[in-house]
């Protein structure tokens, strides 16, 4: 029995065109825009986030098309400075930070605890609105003429120096933040409160811990950062120098307020992420997760941890050598949970039998990619090696590691393993193999000679360099346009599918876990007959192989 | 449950709860999320209150010694005395009662308005004596950075807590409609203790803001 998306096996329920689906049941533009359904819900954050991972995407583009020579040719120093700011900006807080949990995470957090729906529907569909409004002043800065203070807003270049339109930026991230606070504070609240009889904390999926955990990120992390953007909006506007040294203010204070929420927030990225491997991996391996309590906790050792590692942003930036030894060794902490993750799926695949299909090949990518942004992450957490690497190219391969061979490469798996309860339909499965493997080839390509170019001394964020680095940047390049193939294809070929896939059954993984019970697209309520669980998840042992 | 699940017993009772219980728990539990998530939006501008005021403690002592200690003490007791009307609100709402939870709720509304209408006058003061931040600001004063600074926070901390207010009223408007039409009954009175919830909130905060700002430099003597 092997894991592939078959024909599928007699199913109990009437074919999906005979009986209502969440898909099917009203068909009108007003009936999806105002909405209640999780999952319908689920599909809006779909759209609206491919949208802004393109417009991030065009962005990325220009920036790689200016670096395949060494002069500053194609673009100016300012428009190139915009150019990576808008990539930044769309890719961090309208992309990643919404990703999964708000695509993902809606469709399956009531499903997984046995809900109908959310703890607060009309919450989680004003969020979506928050988001799109969010969406809506940040693309405004972008017709006004751009930001380009870089993502991270830094004082003095978005109070001071900055002629841009930074307030409408600032503005759109703070607003973004709302909604990811929300979406945040329900899921928690559902996981707490609307679980099924018998479905304690440790029968959950571990995909819930990890969205658990990253609530807990959302609802701490992210107030803080919106008053600090508050904050910086009322020194460009009506000149409060919070930040402004000439009136006695401290840019620093900036710094530790948006780290304070920003490292946490690579983890509101990356946690999701791991939680879908966990997942496919047991799913595709046909094990039962090894050491489920020691991957549960390790997700929330990571978001306890995650906050009180912020100043490794701040060790060439005048912060107290002091401060800098105790946050490098706190640093250092985060590679325990990270490598008990690691190590724990290996021991699930071991001796499991491993099916290739689509979700496994970026599963087995994310696991090579991770492991590698997570050990040069410490390279940089170091205080010694990370004076010399700081803002060079090996801090900006390290964190896309993370972040987009970690947290996409989650994504694309979670969105293939799903896509089948999602939709009903089958996605083609040998484009789905090549894309995932051009994925893992092509971002290697893109970032490996990055961290060589960074450890020769090439700074991030300008526009030219010296010629000696061009054969890095030129692979660089290249590469980059092998992954934009991987990210298209499976764009096209799942929406074709969506129209025009094959029919799936119930649970066409043979997979465990509530989700698998339900019909493939679900009816509106979720569930036919009352939930009751009575067992540990990832049962998969009990089967003879 | 579901059979009378049009009935006058479950009204207010959303689909995907099962009982009153399960969505007083659930709605109470993320009020408390909430609240926690504005102590930590508060918690930056409280952070950066106390690193400058240990680099500026003259000027930001001689700032608050300006402040008008008459009219914030007034406003706390206003605050106090309205968090005592929305405490009543709620009771009478568990027992059902509904107009004696809009009275309630309207005295709540007015106590708030006169705790805004007083801001206003403070506001009014600041303006008039350039000590609003920015291009106008008088640096003729002594210490005139660290006041400068000190203004900073008193009007991004008591506008943040005043945008706070005027939100709890609108909501508060909103509560006095439905107690108005009778829509809470003994089973169904969550939202209402929701809001005080919030509306307590905002008084604590109040209740941090009235000593860092107005009594710091009460040793100095102000007006
Ligand atoms: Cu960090």
């Amino acid at each position: 029995m092997s894991a592939t998306l078959t024909t599928p096996p007699v199913s109990t329920q009437p074919p999906a065109e005979h009986r209502p689906t969440y898909l099917n049941i009203t068909k009108t533009i007003g009936s999806w825009l105002l909405t209640l359904d999780h999952k319908r819900i689920c599909l809006l954050y779909l759209l609206s986030i491919a949208l802004f991972f393109s417009i991030g995407g065009f962005a990325a583009m220009l920036v790689r098309l200016e670096l395949l020579t060494p002069a500053g040719d194609f673009l100016t120093a300012d428009g190139y400075n915009k150019a990576f700011t808008l990539h930044g900006i769309m890719m961090v807080f309208f992309f990643l930070i919404p990703s999964i949990p708000a695509t993902m995470g809606n469709f399956l957090v009531p499903i997984m605890v046995g809900a109908k729906d959310v703890a607060f529907p009309r919450l989680n569909l004003m969020s979506w609105y928050v988001f799109m409004f969010g969406s809506v002043l940040a693309i405004t800065s972008v017709l006004l003429g751009g930001v380009d203070t870089g993502w991270t807003f830094y004082t003095p270049y978005s109070s001071t120096y900055s002629n841009s339109a930074v307030t409408f930026a600032a503005l759109g991230a703070f607003v973004a933040g709302f909604s990811s606070i929300l979406t945040g504070l329900n899921f928690m609240v559902t996981i707490h409160k609307m679980r099924a009889p018998g479905l304690t904390w440790f029968r959950l999926p571990l995909f819930m811990w990890a969205i658990y955990s990253t609530s807990v990120i959302q609802i701490l992390g992210t107030p803080v950062v919106a008053i600090t953007l508050v904050m910086v909006a009322l020194e460009r506007t009506l000149q409060f120098g919070f930040f402004d040294p000439k009136l006695g203010g401290d840019p620093i204070l900036f710094q530790h307020l948006f780290w304070f929420y920003s490292h946490p927030a690579v983890y509101i990225m990356i946690l999701p992420a791991l939680g879908v491997i966990s997942e496919v991996i047991s799913a595709m391996s046909r094990r039962k997760v090894y050491g489920y309590t020691f991957v549960a906790m390790s997700s929330v050792a990571i978001a306890i941890i995650s906050f009180i590692v912020w100043g490794h942003h701040m060790f060439t930036s005048g912060q107290s050598v002091y401060a800098g030894m105790v946050f490098s060794f706190l640093t250092f902490l985060v590679a325990i949970p990270s490598a008990i993750k690691v190590f724990n799926w290996l021991g699930t695949m071991y001796q499991g039998s491993i099916s290739f299909a689509t979700p496994m090949i970026y599963a087995l990518g994310f696991l090579g990619l991770f492991a590698v942004g997570g050990l040069t992450g410490l390279f940089l957490a170091a205080m010694g090696t990370d004076l010399h690497m700081h803002d060079t190219y090996f801090v900006v391969a390290h964190f896309h590691y993370i972040m987009v061979g970690g947290a996409v490469m989650g994504f694309y798996a979670g969105l293939h393993y799903w896509w089948p309860k999602i939709t009903g339909r089958a996605y083609p499965e040998f484009l789905g193999q090549v894309a995932g493997t051009l994925m893992f080839f092509g971002f290697n390509f893109t970032f490996f000679p990055q961290f060589l170019v960074g450890y020769l001394g090439m700074p991030r964020r300008y526009h030219a360099y010296p010629a000696e680095m061009q054969v890095f940047n030129i692979l660089s390049s290249v590469g980059a346009s092998i992954l934009a193939i991987a990210y298209i294809l499976p764009a096209i070929y799942l929406a074709w599918s969506f129209f025009y896939g094959k029919r799936v059954g119930d649970n066409p993984w043979e997979a465990k876990g509530l989700e698998w019970e339900i019909p493939s697209p679900p009816p509106t309520e979720n569930f036919l007959k009352p939930v009751v669980v009575t067992e540990e998840p990832y049962t998969y042992t009990k089967e003879a192989h | 449950m579901s059979a009378q699940s049009h009935t006058a017993e479950s009204r207010g009772l959303a689909h995907h709860f099962e009982d009153f219980n399960q969505q007083l728990d659930a709605s109470t539990f993320g009020m408390w999320l909430f609240l926690i998530t504005e102590i930590l939006f508060f918690g930056g501008l409280f952070a950066g209150y106390a690193l400058y005021r240990s680099h500026m403690p003259e000027g930001f002592q001689t700032a608050s010694s300006h402040l008008n200690i008459f009219l914030g003490g007034f406003n706390t007791v206003v605050l106090i005395a309205s968090s005592l009307t929305m405490a009543m609100a709620v009771r009478s709402c568990q027992l059902g009662d509904n107009p004696k939870t809009r009275n309630f709720l309207i005295a709540t509304l007015f106590l708030g308005l006169v705790f805004l209408g007083v801001k206003v006058i403070e506001y009014g003061e600041k303006i008039e004596h350039h000590l609003v931040p920015g291009p106008n600001f008088d640096t003729s004063i002594p210490f005139a950075q660290g006041q400068q600074m000190f203004y900073n926070f008193y009007f991004a901390m008591t506008g943040m807590h005043a945008l706070h207010m005027i939100i709890g009223s609108g909501l508060l408007i909103y509560f006095i409609v439905r107690a108005h039409q009778g829509r809470y009954h003994s089973n169904y009175f969550g939202p209402v203790e929701i809001m005080g919830l919030y509306w307590h909130f905002v008084d604590i905060v109040w209740i941090f803001l009235f000593p860092l700002l107005y009594l710091l430099g009460l040793h100095l003597g102000g007006h």
